[in-house]
């Protein structure tokens, strides 16, 4: 699992490198780089601090990855997770930040 | 190296946020030995310009500085000034105002205020910049090394229950860093209803085989509640009834969102009082005198300061060890584990460096999870009850011991038999639940929802396979790491543990973290109360063959082999023999031997590794933390001569259980450079001896 930054979107904050645990990306030139994709543990941290919505993560083909990506982005307590499959079709899934697992 | 102590530093700092929005400056006074320099004096001096962009300084009060300087017997270093909302380099026109090579050059980035950057530069005369490292020389009442869960409780303790300076050091940052990075669906180690800390106890040394500390596991038990509570009240988001009691999951769970649980913490402690969080911080050793501890060495991982911390105690909250062994997705996915790959056993490595005795390293803890993603499986067969079949549809669970380490030995051995792959049964459980399981994973483990999703079969139109995990070391679940007191104080003296980095305590989980955490700041207090007394002078010679050991690793030549290189043989050797994935985690002592060996042959490599920058720099110690922890694992794995837990460690020279092994603990010790271990036995009096 790791990361795909898009570089048009991405604003430099540095964000992203400042909160992921393996400190794995780098700003560079004004724009976030991950320097590590092999080392990426898949705890989306990066994706939920992005303020441009630049950061998409997917699995990597050796464990099922097909193509698709995935990220998420909060408006007050919901997160909207939305992937997008290879062929451009979308899953949305809405999680309420105040409503505790089921499970 | 420029040294700079705590109160110039502080003074640079203030100075320059007084400066605010401006560009603020000064001049730094000291004195040069060899390369070494050390700021003694700070001036802070008026920007004329009063711009965010520039600077100059005040001429009369430049000449008062010198003046003032000469004085005292020093010379001037350097300057200093700010950049409010740029990062820490040289602009174009600090090069082009740099008129001197032998100045240093000192830069304070306020770009993010939760984290000044200062960094010293060199400026030769055709304009080339080079980075001087930065050595920060702090002190504290309190030193937590690694803000994870544990280490983020005993801070907030700490705050709570006195007025102490309290340093906690992170390698990342502390709103995601550990095991709860991207959240928790559960808290697993809960009194429940009817339930009391004693059955709590039981429940955990039955599963244990026996090993487990009573002391550790009542003291933990006893504040799981408590805590659960406090984080409650901190917003975390709990499953009630109608009655508003805590919905129970089995006997020892209750149910929350936990996806903001580390957020909910992190926030906590950057709010409480006379804590300082310093980010990106990772600390490689403990300084250590006659068997007291008296601070840490550390470094940035995002720029070259080194920091040297005088603590009157400290704290290991480094968690647990995984990466040791060849991972389930060896290739493009290989960080794609359980267990945290950035938690790489640094806190047993600091601890055994320093003569801490440490326990149980050779019950390895295996995890049974869903195949590929290697996300927990709690939440399925607990939460909708599934239960473990085999590919021919029969439930095998039942065939084998009702344990931990039972349940992962039982899909072992199906497979074995031929009767593999294994899953959990989750079809037919409806597309309700399959939903509900969805978004849990998302608060949890968000790969395995994407997972569902991308494949186009949920839970409830596929059953979820289930392997085993590598072999990681961790405190939480098995009773390995430090050999610790009641009130977590480990054997070398001021030095505490807590959470996965600490032993005795096994099933502690998350709550079992906070309770410790909690356990260990409340006797650091009673302890720094009782016997005030100063910070020890100056650890600075302990110190320094470590910060020449950074330097070391970072300007020799390039080695043949790289960081990674060593790491994966490193993961190979302990796969193939000292038993991995790969040899379904069985060993015996001829394996083990090899291991031992191979081991050590790759620990001479690593020393003479090369790293490129702060970063790699990084790599290069959690490759020297895992060798060592590594070393210790195998002599753990050959002292205990039986087998106590299947699969977690499966000695194939003696496959049964050896009841003279009952009640006693496998400690160890490094010892002129060798892991000695010994048996510890309970006296009639509740201790334990050699």
């Amino acid at each position: 699992m790791s990361i795909r930054i898009n570089k048009e979107s991405c604003v430099g904050c540095g964000k992203c490198a400042d909160i992921c645990p393996g400190t794995l990306i780098a700003v560079r030139n004004h724009k976030a780089e991950m320097d590590y994709p092999r080392d990426c543990w898949g705890c989306v941290s990066c994706v939920k601090e992005c303020p441009a919505d630049a950061i998409d993560f997917f699995l990597g083909a050796d464990i099922g990855g097909d193509g698709s990506v995935m990220n998420v982005t909060a408006k007050g307590d919901i997160s909207r997770w939305k992937v997008t499959r290879r062929d451009g079709s979308v899953v949305t899934i809405d999680v309420d930040r105040r409503n505790a697992n089921q499970y | 190296m420029i040294e700079i102590k705590q109160n110039e530093y502080k003074q640079i700092l203030k100075h320059c946020v007084d400066g605010l929005p401006n560009e603020a400056c000064g001049l730094l006074a000291g004195t040069i030995n060899g390369e070494d320099k050390t700021v003694l004096k700070v001036y802070g001096l008026t920007n004329p310009d009063a711009s965010r962009e520039h600077f100059s300084m005040d001429p009369k009060e430049q000449l008062l500085a010198f003046k003032d300087a000469r004085a005292h017997g020093l010379v001037i270093l350097g300057n200093f000034h700010s950049h409010p909302e740029s990062p820490s380099r040289p602009s174009e026109e600090d090069k082009r105002l740099a008129y001197d090579s032998s100045m240093e050059y000192l830069i304070l980035s306020l770009k993010n205020r939760e984290h000044p950057v200062l960094r010293a530069f060199e400026i030769a005369a055709d304009k080339t910049v080079t980075a001087s490292p930065i050595v920060l020389k702090l002190r504290t009442d309190a030193l937590i090394i690694g803000g994870g869960t544990a280490g983020c409780y005993a801070a907030l303790t700490l705050s709570r229950y006195s007025g102490l300076s309290v340093l906690v050091a992170e390698k990342a940052n502390i709103k995601r860093s550990g095991c709860l990075a991207a959240g928790v669906n559960a808290v697993n180690a809960y009194i429940t209803k009817g339930r009391t800390p004693r059955d709590y106890a039981d429940y955990a040394m039955k599963d244990g085989a026996g090993i487990a500390r009573e002391d550790l596991l009542l003291s933990a038990a006893g504040l799981f509640n408590e805590v659960t509570s406090d984080m409650e009240k901190l917003g975390l988001v709990i499953l009630k009834d109608a009655n508003g009691d805590y919905v129970t999951r089995g006997d020892r769970n209750i149910k929350i969102n936990g996806e903001n649980f580390k957020p909910l913490l992190a926030e906590a402690v950057r709010k409480a009082s006379g804590v300082t969080v310093r980010d990106h911080l990772n600390i490689t050793d403990l300084l250590t005198r006659d068997g007291k501890v008296l601070g840490a060495v550390g470094f940035s991982v995002t720029d070259e300061t080194r920091y040297v911390i005088s603590a009157k105690t400290v704290l290991v909250a480094t968690g647990g060890a995984a990466g040791l062994y060849r991972p389930n997705n060896p290739g493009f996915s290989r960080h794609k584990m359980w267990y945290p790959p950035f938690n790489t056993g640094a806190g047993y490595a600091m601890g055994l460096r320093s003569g801490a005795e440490m326990t149980t390293f050779e019950s390895r803890f295996i995890a049974l999870r869903c195949k590929d993603i290697i996300a927990p499986t709690g939440t399925i067969a607990q939460g909708v009850r599934a239960k473990q079949v085999n590919a021919k549809g029969e439930v095998y669970e039942t065939r084998y011991e009702r344990t931990t380490s039972g349940r992962v030995y039982g899909t072992v051995r199906e497979n074995q038999l031929g009767n593999g792959p294994c899953y959990l049964k989750t079809t037919g459980i409806g597309e309700e639940k399959a939903g509900e399981l969805l978004k849990a994973y998302l608060n949890m483990a968000p790969g395995q929802t994407l997972k569902w999703v991308e494949s186009g079969e949920g839970p409830n139109e596929r059953d979820v396979e289930i392997e085993g995990t590598e072999p990681y070391i961790v405190g939480g679940h098995t009773a390995s790491g430090y050999w610790v007191g009641v009130n977590r104080e480990t054997t070398v003296t001021g030095l505490y543990a807590a959470g996965d980095v600490a032993g005795g305590c096994p099933q502690k989980y998350v709550t079992g973290a906070l309770a410790e955490g909690k356990l260990a700041a409340l006797d650091m207090i009673r302890r720094i109360q009782s016997a005030p007394e100063e910070n020890d002078s100056d650890p600075e010679t302990l110190a320094r063959p470590i910060l020449d050991e950074y330097s070391g690793f970072l300007t020799r030549k390039r080695t043949l082999y790289s960081i990674e290189e060593l790491e994966e043989a490193m993961q190979k050797i302990m796969d193939e023999y000292a038993g991995g994935i790969s040899r379904d985690y069985q060993y015996n002592g001829r394996q083990l031997d090899i291991a031992r060996e191979k081991i050590s042959e790759l620990t001479e490599l690593e020393e003479g590794i090369y790293a490129a920058d702060n970063r790699q720099l990084l790599s290069a110690y959690e490759l020297k933390e895992r060798l060592l922890v590594c070393q210790a694992v195998i002599a753990h794995l050959r002292g205990r001569k039986e087998t106590r837990w299947r699969s977690f460690n499966e000695n194939q020279d003696f496959p049964d259980r050896n009841p003279a092994y009952d009640n006693k603990f496998l400690n160890s010790r490094l010892k002129n450079g060798e892991i000695r271990v010994f048996w510890r036995e309970k006296e009639p009096g509740n201790e334990y001896s050699d």
